[in-house]
């Protein structure tokens, strides 16, 4: 009797998994149906999306380490917290840990598609809560090759999508190459190219094309492992800006599904009572 | 009493290994100097000052920060041997959150406002007056608060039973009045003094790109009259004379494309009459200015007062004008530069900030005010001759 509950939480567990494993195949089957470009890119970027849903809310460390061209490095910290959003873009919480003189640092961001999204930081010596215009995402977030563009919540809407070629992507793995068009205002890009992988619809790579559409920087994913059984997450993020030699590593720690927060941990007020 | 304990205990905070189960220590000892290229203007005042200030904060937070203990003291040593070698409880509280209520007591700080040239519907704490010109250094202060968030917006309530009052430069320092203030000879307008209960309430929504907030207080003003007087030795000075205050406050923003318009207001009623106060203006940012990387953000506000010359503020018709440039660049170097013209009188004063970091844990910061044209009528009359720099060091821990 006492292996009966253990047995029973066994099968509950493996049972969604079953559920998103059939997903996948039908998923990849409706956009292998897609013969137009468009329809396909499109199709792509939305089987990504869904077989990324459901994570509910996200818990992690993230740091950020700055190398500048002759290798000098700088160092920021921050833990994140994120809120899947039926309906909309996901919210965000970020509190800064270093560098110190940050410390305490909160952003506050409620991510939408092509409206731009609202954002709120605070500043913890004046104990400010302030309203960000945060129209223009291009410039870089703390000094790094990241711009706030590229860390904001990428959802489907925010571009134009066209599927372009197959292509191998490394470790045994085939990629779609998706050509991604912003369609909000105040891009820094006119197009980025993703690869994402076939089998479990992770991005591994993006290049980002500058206004004059030369290339301007390459994002690539590293070290992915499964959470819960289903949501992939890589633990380190490397973007090289090929204009100006600097690049910034992103190291995420601690991820942690499911460990719920609820809307009203994503109230502006609420920035004042972190920590 | 408590001042002289004050560098004991950010002693005693600092020295709490950092590594103590679950405690967490951080904050900042800095050296500050202060240069003035002119000479003083009343008798017993330094030319020059420096200062060492350490400002630790000890926390701890209990179920994912649902309770939360937070104490950070304050300390200052300035070479004058003034009013601003002082110290204070910046902090000293329990949070506690529940569902969708909050509430904090003991010792805290709280912002209210949206503005950059000034901070007319702050009102829950004191200016600590011998910090810094632009009076965005505040005590402590003692407090009871309740705040309720909703999917609409927030309710805050504070119940404020210890009046602070504000610090002023002493005889030796620079940046004062012709006379000194006595803090000694303060007098109130209620009887109960500085055990006078105060109330504040604000009521705060988002409507899409528009922040509102709504906000009254009953109680002590934070701004004194000051009253001409003698002290026991015979000695001509200054005497606070806090009244009783009932005030409205308004703040607003709404962001329109790439515009940032800002509005703080407020209707108060003290010593029998009510007046108004505005600021307001707008915020326009330059994005990437000629492919450097650069932000530069422009900035003009207007502050007004009903009172006019008999405000007890500078800012009576005031134009604020201002840029800010940041590098984004690792350091976060950034460059801040404002002029205040006073459109009845014509006095000006420039102020110039500038900050960088250096290496992980240092920071630097330059900071500049020069006064021109100032009008004996205008309330920084007597800072005509204080134009400063002030360079500091900070490490941060």
């Amino acid at each position: 009797m006492k292996r009966l509950p253990a047995l029973l939480s066994g099968l509950l567990l493996a049972l969604p998994l079953l559920a998103l494993a059939v997903d996948a195949d039908a998923l990849r089957a409706g956009i292998e149906k897609q013969t137009d470009p468009d329809a396909k890119g499109l199709a792509i970027a939305r089987a990504a999306d869904a077989y990324d849903a459901g994570f509910g809310d996200i818990r992690a460390d993230m740091e950020m380490i700055l190398y500048d061209r002759k290798g000098r490095e700088s160092r920021r910290q921050l833990r994140t917290r994120i809120l899947e959003v039926q309906g909309d873009g996901d919210k965000s919480m970020s509190i800064f840990d270093a560098p110190r003189d940050v410390k305490g640092t909160a952003m506050l961001t409620w991510s939408h598609g092509v409206k731009p999204d609202d954002q709120w930081l605070y500043l913890p010596a004046l104990k400010r809560v302030k309203r960000i215009n945060s129209r223009n995402k291009s410039g870089p977030f703390m000094g790094s090759e990241f711009a706030y563009e590229d860390l904001g919540s990428q959802e489907v809407e925010k571009y134009h999508h066209r599927w372009l070629r197959d292509e191998p992507c490394g470790e045994g793995l085939q990629c779609w190459v998706l050509e991604q068009r912003p369609q909000y205002k105040y891009s820094g890009y006119t197009r980025r190219l993703v690869w994402i992988d076939k089998q479990h619809f992770r991005p591994m790579k993006v290049e980002f094309y500058d206004r004059k559409n030369s290339l301007l920087k390459t994002l690539t994913y590293h070290d992915y492992r499964r959470y819960e059984g289903h949501w992939w997450r890589p633990g380190r993020m490397e973007m090289v800006n090929h204009q100006n030699g600097k690049r910034t590593v992103l190291i995420w720690k601690n991820y942690r599904f499911h460990t719920g927060l609820r809307d009203s941990d994503f109230r502006k007020n609420r920035l004042k009572s972190l920590k | 009493m408590l001042p002289r304990l004050l560098p004991l205990l950010a002693l005693l905070v600092a020295a709490v290994p950092a590594a103590a189960d679950g405690w967490r220590l951080s904050g900042s000892i800095s050296g500050q100097a202060n240069l003035y290229p002119s000479p003083p203007r009343y008798p017993g005042q330094v030319r020059n000052d420096a200062s060492l200030a350490v400002e630790p904060e000890l926390y701890r937070e209990w179920n994912d920060g649902a309770l939360s203990f937070t104490l950070v003291p304050f300390y200052r040593r300035d070479s004058a041997g003034g009013e601003r070698t002082h110290g204070d409880i910046r902090e000293l509280n329990v949070y506690a959150r529940k569902g969708d209520w909050e509430g904090r007591v003991g010792i805290g700080k709280v912002f209210w406002g949206v503005t950059e040239s000034n901070h007319l519907v702050d009102v829950v704490n004191q200016i600590d007056g011998v910090e810094d010109l632009d009076g965005e250094d505040k005590l402590g202060q003692p407090m009871l608060s309740l705040a309720a968030s909703f999917d609409w917006g927030d309710v805050e309530y504070y119940l404020l039973p210890l009046f602070r009052e504000r610090s002023w430069p002493g005889v030796p320092d620079r940046q004062r009045f012709a006379l000194p203030v006595d803090n000694d000879l303060a007098r109130y307008e209620s009887d109960a003094g500085r055990h006078h209960v105060d109330h504040a309430l604000r009521v705060s929504a988002t409507f899409g790109e528009l922040d509102l907030g709504l906000s009254v207080f009953v109680g002590t003003a934070r701004m004194p009259r000051l009253v001409l007087t003698m002290n026991g030795s015979g000695e001509a000075v200054l005497a606070p004379f806090y009244e009783q205050s009932r005030r409205l406050g308004l703040d607003a923003q709404w962001i329109v494309e790439d515009w940032t318009w800002k509005l703080e207001a407020i209707r108060e009623r003290r010593g029998g009459s009510w007046y108004s106060a505005a600021v307001g203006g707008f915020e326009y940012t330059f994005y990437d200015v000629a492919g450097s990387g650069w932000d530069l953000g422009s900035l003009l506000e207007y502050n007004y007062d009903s009172r006019g010359l008999n405000a007890l503020t500078l800012l009576q018709d005031d134009v604020f004008a201002g840029l800010r440039l940041a590098f984004n660049d690792a350091d976060s170097s950034e460059i801040l530069a404002g002029l205040f013209h006073d459109l009845t009188l014509g006095s000006e004063m420039l102020r110039v900030e500038a900050s960088t970091r250096i290496g992980e844990d240092l920071k630097l910061s330059i900071e500049a005010q020069g006064f021109a044209r100032m009008d004996p009528r205008d309330l920084a009359y007597g800072l005509r001759d204080d134009d400063y720099l002030r360079l500091e060091l900070g490490w941060y821990f």
